[in-house]
């Protein structure tokens, strides 16, 4: 074993894969009297999918809001990639590598397929306004660079026919598609979905499926991953945590938490 | 040949004049671009600008500073005080509702239309100052063709030629800078816009800058016109039917929305007036921007709203 550690490993905070990447820790949210989440501890290891799953109002979007910080939680801390917080915040999450799509699909409406998702360079653009606004040289050159990043993106989840379509008028199935790929354009290194599957017929599912796991072998992305469709879970995660009423009642493996006695009681309904 | 003299000069005085609404409406599509919200604060931005940029200019000249030296650091001085302003309006009343709603907003900016049109007078003054940035004189043209000429005010020209320019750069800065694309992407959608990491407040500051700086440009013409005056915030009025005509989201549709107001109205007032006793100047915009909303509420060149349902 290596004595010292590489500083720059250190820097960054860079994780191993199979290392724990992200954990939350007694994390307690409540809206005025209404508790959302209440004392919830899991963890987030590089590399895998992890499933939060739960019914209707389980507090599942609202612990992914904390993790990327448009919630902050009243207790409990988040650790990130070695830094320990009591409450993230939008930007520096999305600087320090998490990306997330929404329940209710949250795309820039009026904005091409291609626009929607050149927002998710942002963070890797570097040149400055003015050089921007006079829109040559280094700033040119650069605005190709991630061009064709995205047009990579586009051509991977198979949207290539969409690109100037504004996505207001899309069906459903494929604005799920694009924010998916506006997230993938942030390169990030956790992934989070929200329903990423919410109202797709069979067909959708497998391909949004399949995507997911190419994203997961290819770009070695850590992905969190909140769905209703049990089938879907139990083949994409390899970890999952199940919410009720807003606290942790399991976390194993998909076949552990089937099992679960409690997860049973909790989908079946069992007067609590 | 009278007749089409007369109306010539008719038209290319409305249009110019029209071409100073869109100069005001301009500040607020920009606003309404960025961050989805109806800016009623845009006519009190254009009184401090003007009142920012008239009074250290006075003061000097009265102090015998050279008037060029003087209309630089006085633009320069309204530039800061409008940056200042955008900050303040950031910090203070938009800051604290990020992801409320549009009606929540615009309400925001009412409250802060008192505060800058009371704070801008407390500060520099509550007077008619006069402001000569550029000739107000006119000129004659093809006063061989015309008896007496078409008459054409060289301010409204100085206008057009400002508006023309600034609707130019505006242009390019929203459709192909990074920048310029985080504005359209913070208008549609706040989270959104945070999950992928834009800095929603320097956006918005942003946004309040540019448009503080096209009042200030304004300003510059407006105030030379009529004087700096708080009537001048009433120009926020007359911008309400350009934008429902062009369509409060495109830069483009501004201009467009100010050429037809003011050729419309000029118009109306010579051939129409006289039939029906005149004074339709004061409302003939708004019975066009009603026709315009009969017909197409998105404006001629507003983006069409799609709600799936």
């Amino acid at each position: 074993m290596k004595a010292d550690v590489d500083p720059k490993a250190t820097m960054t905070g860079d994780v191993e894969p199979g290392q724990v990447m992200l954990s939350v820790e007694n994390v307690s949210l409540s809206f005025g009297g209404v508790k959302a989440i209440r004392g919830v501890s899991f963890d987030i290891r590089k590399g895998e999918i992890r499933a939060i799953i739960g019914p209707n109002g389980a507090g599942k979007t609202s612990m992914l809001n904390v993790i990327n910080g448009f919630y902050h939680p009243q207790e409990g801390v988040i650790t990130f990639k070695g830094r320990r917080r009591s409450a993230m915040r939008p930007y520096i999450a999305a600087s320090q590598g998490i990306a997330r799509t929404f329940q209710n699909v949250a795309l820039f409406k009026g904005m091409s397929t291609l626009d929607n998702i050149m927002t998710g360079r942002t963070l890797k653009m570097k040149r400055g306004l003015l050089s921007h606004a006079l829109h040559f040289g280094p700033a040119k050159s650069e605005e190709i660079r991630h061009r064709e990043a995205v047009e990579h993106i586009i051509d991977f989840l198979e949207i290539a026919h969409i690109r100037k379509a504004p996505v207001g008028k899309l069906p459903y199935g494929l604005q799920k598609r694009v924010e998916l790929g506006r997230a993938l354009a942030m390169e990030p290194e956790l992934l989070l979905l929200d329903e990423p599957m919410a109202g797709m017929n069979l067909e959708e599912k497998q391909d949004m499926s399949r995507f997911i796991l190419t994203v997961k072998d290819t770009f070695n992305t850590t992905i969190v991953i909140i769905e209703h469709d049990m089938g879907v879970v139990m083949d994409l995660s390899d970890r999952v945590v199940v919410l009720d009423y807003g606290q942790k009642i399991a976390d194993g493996t998909p076949a552990e938490v089937q099992s679960n006695q409690a997860v049973i009681d909790a989908y079946l309904g069992v007067a609590h | 040949m009278v007749a089409f003299g007369q109306f010539a000069e008719v038209l290319i005085g409305g249009l110019l004049a029209g071409v100073l609404y869109s100069l005001v409406a301009l500040g607020f599509v920009l606003i309404f671009k960025a961050s989805g919200v109806f800016n009623f604060a845009q006519g009190a931005m254009v009184l401090l600008a003007g009142l920012a940029l008239v009074r250290p200019l006075d003061y000097m000249v009265a102090q015998g500073f050279p008037v060029w030296a003087a209309i630089v650091l006085g633009l320069a001085f309204a530039a800061v005080v409008m940056a200042a302003s955008a900050w303040l309006i950031e910090r203070f009343v938009l800051g604290p509702l990020v992801n409320q709603d549009g009606l929540t907003l615009f309400m925001s900016t009412i409250g802060a239309t008192f505060i800058i049109e009371g704070g801008a007078q407390m500060i520099f003054g509550s007077d008619v100052y006069p402001l000569r940035l550029f000739p107000t004189d006119a000129w004659f043209l093809f006063e061989n063709q015309f008896p007496g000429g078409i008459l054409v005010n060289k301010l409204d020209v100085w206008g057009g030629l400002i508006a023309g320019i600034l609707v130019a750069g505006l242009a390019v800065f929203f459709q192909k800078t990074k920048t310029g694309r985080a504005l359209r992407a913070v208008a549609d959608d706040h989270a959104a816009a945070q999950s992928v990491g834009i800095p929603i407040s320097w956006i918005w500051f942003v946004v309040w800058l540019v448009a503080g700086l096209v009042a200030l440009v304004a300003a510059t013409v407006w105030g030379t016109k009529l004087g700096v005056q708080f009537s001048i915030t009433f120009l926020a009025l007359k911008a309400l039917p350009v934008l429902i005509i062009g369509g409060f989201t495109s830069v483009p549709g501004a201009i467009v929305g100010g050429l037809i107001v003011g050729a419309g109205e000029k118009v109306a007032e010579v051939y129409l007036g006289p039939l029906i006793g005149g004074g339709i100047e004061y409302w003939f915009a708004y019975v066009l921007a009603l026709i315009v909303l009969l017909g197409r509420p998105q404006g001629l060149f507003g983006e069409r709203i799609i709600e799936r349902i």
